[in-house]
């Protein structure tokens, strides 16, 4: 249950950029070979973000699927977890995406 | 402090030089490293952590994005916003500071080995038996990470090597800030070796680099030979696999073939040793490795 805390950086490193401007959405890359769950950081966010620039913001996860590329046979596949071997068989493989865990944006609310 | 984790915000992590009995905090704030840290460069390798990930660049437009996990409150619609890109990966801190280890370590031709177990795997026991045995041949330092206590401290200390102990406080891995800490505490010189042995984890020291060589992973036999399918992450992150306790094989079940053939199926470039820490048997095999790496990191150095 490593997601509480890798909420608390998410809200942390938002929260330094917005420098005091109330946040109204956050946008992340979570991918599912990442070893982080979306629907943990998500239970998670409301409760870390009050009290923070982030408090009532919006969250949106964008999973991104596993994906890799057979070093054998040079074919690409969809890996659903992280030990998928290619359907020649082989383990000897890149992995094109799914590992990822960035926060992509945020929106920031201004007074008009 | 393992903020990263979850494993409380109250987690304070300390760290105690069994050499000079000195107690210090590790970190007020384990993510705000942009703090003043001259109370720990006591020896004049300070590490000033000063990154700059945010790249703010504002944008007078605002956007929709219809994705999943939509946790919408009180989103204020009536006001104007503006949508800043960040594209920061969220543990940019921690690698960052782990890549200024590396450096440090490579500098002085240091081999950093980052020992990861469940707890009770016989880590402790092996770096004990380790030291007995190589220490007026590598120069061995330990850096120790556990929740609580020097226990384990003090065994290293009593087998011969210097060593530093971080306790996390509630924290459930070591992090690179804690590593450089611990490092600065160590000071091991040039063409030594270091093993860290992280908390026991298999799950978040996956996810944590330290700026080590390799991740050593420790299973032992009184464990499930599916450890390596149930936790892929540690066994596909670690480089060699030491198979621990084997002089009590004939007592268990664990099946050895199969367990390699798991960690195989997770990491196809995995190692494995199969030893006991405990009679001595394969000790010769893992000394081959640490020694072959050894070298291999003093002469990388002048590549």
């Amino acid at each position: 249950m490593h997601e509480l805390g890798i909420t608390r950086n998410i809200v942390s490193i938002v929260g330094e950029v917005a420098k005091g401007r109330r946040v109204a959405r956050v946008t992340l890359e979570v991918g599912r070979l990442s070893g982080v769950m979306s629907d943990a950081i998500a239970f998670c966010f409301d409760a870390v973000a009050q009290g923070t620039a982030l408090e009532g913001a919006r969250l949106e996860i964008r999973e991104i699927e596993g994906r890799g590329r057979c070093l054998a046979c040079g074919v690409e596949f969809a890996m659903p977890t992280l030990f998928t071997p290619c359907t020649c068989g082989s383990r000897q493989l890149e992995r094109l995406q799914g590992e990822e865990l960035k926060i992509k944006t945020m929106e920031l609310e201004e007074a008009v | 402090m393992c903020a990263h984790c979850g494993c409380g915000k109250d987690a304070k992590a300390t760290m105690i030089n069994l050499q000079t009995g000195q107690e210090m905090d590790v970190a007020d704030d384990g993510h705000a490293h942009d703090h003043d840290h001259r109370d720990h460069q006591q020896d004049g390798h300070g590490h000033d952590h000063h990154h700059a990930h945010a790249h703010d660049r504002d944008h007078g437009h605002s956007h929709e994005h219809g994705h999943g996990h939509d946790h919408g409150h009180r989103h204020q619609e009536s006001r104007a916003a503006s949508l800043v890109e960040l594209e920061t990966r969220v543990l940019a801190k921690n690698d960052a500071l782990a890549g200024r280890n590396r450096a440090w370590l490579a500098g002085r031709e240091i081999l950093a080995l980052n020992l990861v177990s469940s707890p009770g795997a016989g880590k402790t026991t092996l770096l004990e038996r380790t030291i007995r045995d190589l220490k007026d041949e590598l120069a061995l330092h330990v850096l120790e990470g556990d929740q609580a206590t020097t226990n384990d401290a003090e065994r290293i200390r009593a087998a011969g090597a210097p060593v530093v102990q971080v306790n996390t406080g509630t924290g459930c891995h070591l992090e690179a800030d804690m590593v450089a800490r611990g490092l600065a505490a160590l000071k091991p010189g040039p063409g030594s070796v270091v093993l860290i042995e992280n908390v026991g984890n298999l799950v978040c020291p996956a996810l944590f680099d330290l700026g080590e060589r390799a991740k050593v992973v420790i299973l032992s036999v009184t464990e499930g030979e599916d450890k390596p399918l149930k936790y892929p992450h540690m066994f596909r992150a670690a480089e060699i696999m030491i198979l621990n306790k084997i002089d009590l094989l004939p007592h268990v079940d664990f099946d050895v073939p199969r367990a390699i053939a798991n960690a195989l199926q997770v990491n196809p470039n995995i190692t494995t040793l199969r030893l006991s820490a405990r009679n001595g048997e394969g000790l010769e095999a893992w000394y081959r490795w640490l020694r072959r790496e050894a070298v291999a990191a003093r002469e990388a150095a002048l590549v």
